[in-house]
């Protein structure tokens, strides 16, 4: 009762103290690309009228600042506060200060806009590895090269490049991002929030109406006639980090509108799942809520159609320059389920290309473009697996980004014009910790780990000719440890019979409780979860990630850097600055 | 094994019992008995990226009485004249926000009238004449491709 009075007194206080002051955007600290467009947003709180306030940009009005009108809106949406907007404001390079005063208030923020010099690359290849982190990374080296007396047999395509760095995550909300507020850091230069994308968070109420950023898609389609952009991915094609090319909204679930934004700007090659967005409502299977039909769009539009990997290397053979690839309902089967276990949605649709299949089949259709092309690839389910604790699928799609990033590096070969750069979006807590060995003595899952040198290096099938190792479920297996978990039980084994599902909804509906059917085997160990009791999989982690990178303009990657600095490469490296 | 006769769950508020009560139709048991069963692998006869066709006996079916057994996706409100039903629980979905998120080939499941709903992931039976082709409910503007109408659930 008394704690209760407290949080009730709090919050009377809190309704006639100070409120916040005025929020600029972007927010302080921006770094801005020359000449691209950006959404100015001014909030003041409290709803005062235009008298009331007062912003100057390096002390000249606003409209002389951006040589266009703001406008002003008192009691935005009916909301307690007023706005000042000037929409798709553009800055040459240089230092700015920008000052918003109401009454006493005064709020300050720095922005630095950037230029570009000479460009340095033709193409520019944007590899995400969804959640990739470092565990991840290690054990594709182990399950794809082998490890033999503290060596490995050989490093991966995305070991085996000249630059580095270690990049940092986080939102303007949390330390612990998501894929779209990350992805967005990457295709925008601006850090955003969780769940967002090509949109600084304001307090607007409708999704779509928040400040924007321009995405690299949109400057290239802007400026570059000749350029092409390729967006590829095994998730939904809606789903967050291939809609950062081209979304701008405050809530990533808006898939039928992200579909519209793909059909906006239009991408030259779009591959990934996820077609029910793109079908009527009248269609069996759609997701839309609208009439409209953008598989029908995009062939009007020059796009040729694949719906598999035949029709996908058809079009290519058939010199397809504009594709739309659409090869699942939901995400395309991970390469552990396409290569092994045939589980997933593989019978339903067992003609889907992998991530491997799909990049080449896009550098075939891009590298023609006579300015050169910007290539996004995502391999999405390493995160997906990770988030169900299958660290064996997810390993498997690090392997596959990795023979992309080779696939990459090929077509790149010493022609010097084509900036590769692999980079995970975040990280998932995951370590290796030694090896399950089933001929230690003992009953339990901890009896058979071996730990520092008891760890016997695991014994995986034979290696395919792609890397992959042919048989998993053997005797002494990789343990790997996730720091985050529900309610679960763990097998100690790979799941041979569909992707793992660690817990289920308990009872009440609202707690998860472990899966049952990963309780009973030989070595099944239950675990108490470390996560709030209504996770249902593991979370991110803030942990940073790191960058590799090859080619004109790599050599900008060392050190440590915040994740909008990716942009910045490649925008340099591009030349994307200036009018 | 599964009643042939719908009925609500015992562990149903008092308040909620009596108004599920009076939401079952008087025919219902005699509505059920006639029912026939259809399965979610039964829905389409071809399940494709350009949308899906519906089954030969799914399209038999309309507008008859059919069975149902899904499971119940959470539903938006405790008590509701509709819910999703699905092949498998909804376990994992981390950044389920929407109804972009459902599973294609959900079946959307309109009560008599509002009904308490029982908890996310449930298995039920349900029974209701079948509606196919596009519709969207004037209420919550949700659009639907298969349903169940004047329906009855029970959990299994």
């Amino acid at each position: 009762m008394q704690k209760r009075t407290w949080l009730m007194a709090a919050a009377m206080l809190a309704s006639v103290a100070p409120s916040a002051a005025q929020t600029i955007y972007p927010l302080n600290r921006a770094e801005i690309l020359e000449g691209s467009r950006f959404d100015f947003k001014v909030e003041f709180p409290n709803a005062p009228t235009s008298a009331d306030v007062k912003v100057t940009i390096n002390g000249k009005p606003v409209n002389e600042a951006f040589g266009r009108e703001a406008q002003f809106v008192q009691n935005e949406e009916g909301q307690k506060h007023s706005a000042l907007w000037l929409r798709g404001a553009q800055l040459p390079a240089g230092q700015y200060a920008i000052e918003a005063t109401q009454g006493s208030e005064k709020a300050t923020v720095n922005w630095t806009v950037y230029a570009t010099e000479a460009r340095k690359a033709k193409n520019v290849i944007l590899f995400v590895g969804d959640g990739l982190s470092v565990a991840h990374r290690t054990a594709a080296r182990i399950l794809s090269k082998g490890w033999e007396q503290g060596l490995y047999g050989g490093e991966l395509a995305i070991d085996d490049m000249p630059n580095m760095a270690l990049i940092s995550t986080s939102g303007t909300d949390s330390i612990v991002t998501d894929s779209a507020n990350s992805a967005s850091a990457y295709t925008t230069g601006h850090k955003s929030c969780v769940n967002a994308l090509g949109i600084y968070c304001a307090k607007n109420a409708l999704t779509l109406d928040h400040p924007k950023v321009e995405t690299i898609s949109e400057v290239i389609k802007r400026k570059r006639a000749g350029m092409a952009i390729g967006v590829v991915t095994n998730s939904e094609i809606e789903d967050a980090t291939p809609a950062a090319m081209v979304a701008h909204t405050r809530r990533r679930s808006d898939f039928n509108d992200i579909v519209k934004m793909f059909f906006d700007v239009q991408p030259d090659v779009i591959m990934g799942g996820g077609s029910p967005n793109f079908l009527p409502k009248s269609t069996p299977g759609t997701k839309r809520t609208d009439d409209l039909d953008f598989i029908a769009k995009f062939k009007e539009a020059g796009y040729a159609l694949a719906t598999t990997k035949t029709e996908m290397n058809a079009a290519v053979a058939g010199g397809s320059k504009k594709l739309l690839g659409l090869y699942n309902t939901s995400n395309i089967d991970g390469a552990f389920d396409l290569r092994l276990a045939k589980k997933g949605s593989i019978s339903k649709f067992p003609d889907q290309p992998d991530v491997v299949e799909q990049t080449k089949a896009a550098l075939e259709m891009l590298k023609g473009a006579q300015d050169g092309f910007f290539l996004m690839v995502e391999s999405a389910r390493i995160d997906k697996y990770s988030h169900s604790l299958d660290w064996e699928r997810a390993v498997f799609d690090t392997i596959m980004l990795d023979n992309a990033v080779k696939a990459a590096k090929d077509f790149a070969g010493d022609r010097n014009d084509t900036l590769i750069i692999v980079v995970p979006d975040h990280a998932h807590p995951i370590s290796i910790i030694g090896t399950y060995d089933d001929d230690r003595p003992g009953q339990l899952l901890r009896d058979k780990l071996g730990t520092y040198n008891e760890s016997l290096p695991p014994n995986y099938g034979p290696r395919d000719a792609d890397g992959y190792p042919t048989k998993l479920d053997t005797s002494r297996r990789l343990a790997v440890a996730f720091g985050s978990y529900p309610d679960t039980c763990d097998t100690g084994r790979p799941y041979l019979d569909g992707e793992r599902v660690p817990a289920v909804k308990g009872p009440d509906g609202k707690t998860n409780i472990a899966n049952e059917k990963d309780c009973t085997g030989p070595l099944a160990t239950r675990k108490q979860g470390n996560l709030p009791f209504d996770a249902n999989s593991g979370v991110h982690a803030a942990d940073d990630v790191l960058l590799t990178a090859m080619g004109p303009g790599a050599e900008r990657f060392r050190g440590h850097k915040p994740n909008t600095f990716v942009f910045r490469v490649m925008a340099e490296a591009l030349a994307l600055g200036g009018k | 094994m599964i009643s042939h006769r719908p009925h609500l769950l015992p562990t149903l508020s008092r308040r909620g019992l009596l108004t599920g009560l009076a939401a079952l139709p008087v025919s219902l048991r005699a509505f059920a008995a006639e029912a026939e069963t259809l399965t979610f692998d039964g829905l389409y006869k071809s399940f494709g990226v350009l949308g899906f066709q519906f089954s030969d006996r799914a399209t038999f079916l309309r507008g008859k009485p059919v069975r149902m057994l899904g499971y119940m996706a959470p539903p938006l409100k405790p008590e509701s004249h509709f819910f999703v039903l699905t092949r498998e629980p909804l376990a994992i979905c981390p950044f389920c926000q929407s109804d972009a998120d459902w599973p294609v080939d959900i079946v959307v499941v309109f009560m008599r009238a509002a009904t308490p709903m029982v908890s996310a992931g449930q298995k039920v039976a349900v029974s209701g004449r079948l509606e196919i082709g596009s519709a969207t409910d004037a209420e919550t503007g949700f659009v639907s491709q298969i349903r169940l109408v004047d329906a009855g659930f029970h959990s299994v």
